[in-house]
């Protein structure tokens, strides 16, 4: 069987790899990263036309069936890696069939969880994951994926503005459903809490957790914080019927958790005395969607809710509340977004991506104002940032997990 | 430990006019291994999601032992899915591998020692305990994987295709270990495959399913002796069933140049024709003229044996409703020390009391 790529923009350079060799044998001269630990399968990083590829020996139709899942769950918007290809028909020298590979490309500035917390030994830092987890599997659930391997290892997290937003990396046991059942979901949540629950203890056994948590307690946690989530989108509200002001604050309390209602149900009992409101269609990405559409900047959705809040206090300084929001957005990005992530130098700009740069420069000012007792100006706070905080952060533009689990 | 019952349990998905699963009725024992098997689409994984609490039963009951389970969430069933994930974690040892997920459970110390340490002993990795999953080899690993649902000690176990990642000889492997181990734990066991192979060298009994409804539920050899109906008997079995279409005459059904005899009574009600099957371990070959005439197309020698591969002079072989890929050929298993010729017209009949025969409108199967 000749060897064949399929993919949705497939890339030549991919034809240069090295097909006929075991992925596990593959010259390290072509791997960006090595993985160590236990793998259900084999999986290495290699450098492919100036980006990094993963790429996961694994059985064909396995391979086109998560390939085609992925794409599905881009189509959806839901934050997953972008699959690049499947590469079939594989033979060595001796003219023996190989497994298939899946090629995935490597999210950009995204870290695996093990990297997190070896690099910040901070209690809040599991929390933060947790509740990224959570959003991610909220979202996932609302449109009707089933997971079936939900994990720390099987997510990679990107920075957002202080917390972090996750994206799904594994899509091999996952189903698309119309919808979820109560028990699809429930498996799912008691899926994550074992399996978090042994990542937690397998990361206090190389002594990396910090003190204080307890595993078990941390897994109970991210069914709290899916719960309460899941309740808040899409529970159904009782009320007066004098007292239609709660759609509209409704509405409000799942755009500031970072939700847009795309379809709301309403419906009165038989005598028209009571309202019963239902969201049926709830998006994530409230605030990175007004964001995009004011600034075309792309982000994640605290960047962006960060963003806003300084284009908030952009218009309110320069007293121009009253003018079309969108003219006032493209002079904010103009002379202060632009400006700021151009100033950072060429040899720091793989230490964090631009948005979470701008999002810490506003922090350092906030510090330096507080320590100073005054008002800091923007390009004073972004000097100081880059020669005293920047410099001492490490590179993450493509971090690898060199110890995967699963 | 428990049976398991479902009592004509359906599921009809939303916007869909037929049910998936369509009021299955099965009684499982205690301590039994049940396969649920058939082509994708069947049912079989929806029946298993039914137990599981995964998918809602529409209509009908689900019960666990005594208790009815129809409407409870899969945490309150006692059942376990296992090899959904199967991670093992680099710095934890063996034991605390399979033992973790008692502690979530709020077990003490003590409790989850004594209970790896049992699971241990069956799986025979009382030695590696506390060692790094990392010192294991492959299949030590899966059997970390099955002892981690273990010492959870449900009242069943339930397997979604667990195999079905795994290279072929893992997989051979796997499977023998999965079948002995369950023996030797004795948890009532509920077991999904579209393999035929794999179900029938696994359970103590097997369910076919085809289009949401239950075709027959019975043991491995039963299913292959006595199908109950031309898909059973086209299903089960590798190679498979020779299918025929042929009239009904005086005395028994038409075969080739003679007739073989079928109790007039069962023949009552089967109308004008009836197809017949002969496994093709059941074909014995005749002299020329007598019986039904196959020209030999391909002989597959495999050494005491020979499978040939033929077609049938003057009779359709009929399509058993699995999916079919166009003319099936007639299939007999002879002596591989003197098989026929490609190109040679052979004689053939079935060995006495191996024919099967089958209703031609309903299916179902004629006399016992």
């Amino acid at each position: 069987m000749p060897l064949e790529i399929s993919a949705a923009r497939p890339d030549p350079a991919l034809l240069d790899l090295p097909w006929s060799i075991p992925l596990e044998e593959w010259p390290q001269d072509l791997l960006a990263a090595l993985p160590r630990g236990i793998s259900r399968h084999v999986v290495r990083f290699a450098r492919l036309s100036g980006s990094v590829i993963a790429i996961k020996e694994i059985k064909a139709d396995i391979a086109r069936r998560e390939f085609q899942m992925l794409r599905q769950l881009g189509r959806l918007d839901q934050p997953c890696v972008e699959p690049l290809g499947v590469v079939t028909g594989r033979t060595d020298a001796a003219g023996e069939p190989l497994d298939a590979c899946l090629i995935t490309r490597h999210l950009q500035f995204s870290l695996p969880y093990r990297v997190v917390f070896s690099q910040h030994l901070r209690e809040d830092t599991a929390v933060r994951l947790l509740d990224a987890l959570a959003v991610l599997l909220v979202r996932l659930h609302l449109v009707g994926y089933w997971w079936g391997d939900v994990s720390l290892s099987n997510t990679l997290f990107r920075r957002d503005a202080g917390a972090f937003a996750a994206y799904l990396v594994d899509a091999e046991t996952g189903e698309l459903h119309e919808q979820l059942t109560d028990g699809q979901r429930a498996h799912d949540i008691d899926i994550a809490q074992v399996n978090i629950a042994g990542e937690f203890m397998d990361l206090e056994a190389s002594g990396v957790l910090p003190e204080g948590l307890d595993p078990v307690v941390m897994a109970q946690d991210i069914v709290t914080r899916y719960e309460t989530l899941w309740h808040e989108l899409t529970e159904d509200e009782w009320f007066d019927s004098g007292e239609t002001w709660r759609v509209d604050q409704r509405i409000r309390r799942l755009n500031a958790q970072g939700f847009d209602v795309d379809e709301l149900a309403i419906a009165t009992d038989l005598d028209g005395t009571r309202i019963r409101i239902q969201p049926k269609v709830v998006d994530a990405g409230h605030h990175s969607r007004r964001l995009l559409r004011l600034t075309g900047l792309d982000v994640e959705e605290n960047q962006a809710r960060r963003l806003l809040n300084d284009l908030d206090s952009y218009t309110a300084a320069t007293e121009r509340q009253g003018e079309d929001e969108e003219i006032v957005a493209h002079d904010w990005l103009n002379r202060i977004y632009e400006p700021t992530v151009r100033a950072v130098p060429a040899e720091l700009r793989g230490r964090l991506e631009s948005a979470e740069i701008f999002h810490e420069v506003l922090e350092h000012r906030w510090f330096m104002a507080e320590r100073l007792g005054h008002d800091i100006d923007i390009r004073e706070a972004l000097d100081d940032y880059l020669r005293h905080v920047l410099p001492g952060k490490p590179e993450e533009r493509s971090v690898i997990d060199e110890e995967r689990s699963s | 430990m428990a049976t398991v019952k479902f009592d004509n349990a359906t599921r009809v998905y939303p916007g869909n006019d037929s049910p998936s699963v369509d009021q299955l009725n099965i009684d499982i024992e205690d301590g039994e291994f049940l396969v649920l098997v058939g082509p994708s689409g069947c049912g079989k994984s929806t029946s298993l999601r039914m137990l599981a609490g995964l998918e809602e039963v529409n209509d009908g009951k689900i019960w666990i032992g005594d208790r009815d389970v129809t409407d409870l969430s899969p945490k309150d069933r006692d059942v376990a899915m296992v090899f959904q994930n199967y991670a093992l974690y680099p710095h934890m040892s063996v034991a605390e591998n399979m033992g973790f997920a008692l502690k979530i459970a709020g077990e003490d110390k003590a409790q989850i020692r004594e209970r790896v340490e049992e699971a241990a002993k069956i799986l025979d990795l009382t030695q590696f305990l506390d060692r790094k999953p990392k010192a294991l080899s492959g299949g030590q690993r899966q059997r970390v994987a099955m002892g981690r649902a273990i010492v959870r000690s449900p009242q069943v176990f339930l397997m979604d295709e667990p195999l079905s990642n795994l290279d072929a000889k893992l997989r051979v492997q796997t499977r023998t270990q999965i079948a002995s181990l369950q023996r030797r734990l004795g948890v009532t066991t509920v077991y999904v495959t579209h393999d035929q192979v794999e179900a029938m060298t696994m359970g103590d009994r097997v369910a076919l399913l085809k289009d949401g409804i239950l075709q027959q539920c019975d043991s491995p050899r039963r299913m292959y002796d006595h199908p109950d109906n031309v898909f059973v008997a086209g299903f089960i079995g590798s190679p498979a069933m020779n299918l025929v279409s042929t009239p009904v005459v005086d005395g028994g059904v038409d075969f080739g140049t003679t007739t073989l005899q079928v109790e007039r009574d069962a023949l009552a009600e089967a109308g004008s024709r009836v197809i017949v099957g002969i496994r093709p371990e059941d074909v014995e070959l005749t002299s020329e003229g007598d019986g039904m005439a196959i020209v030999v197309d391909v002989v597959e020698e495999l050494g005491a044996d020979a499978y040939i591969y033929g077609s049938a002079e003057d009779a359709a072989q009929v399509d058993s409703g699995e999916d079919d890929d166009g003319v099936k050929p007639f299939i007999a298993r002879v002596d591989g020390r003197r098989p026929p010729r490609k190109g040679e017209t052979i004689y053939i009949k079935p060995q006495e009391g191996h024919l099967h025969v089958f209703n031609a409108e309903s299916g179902h199967r004629i006399g016992h």
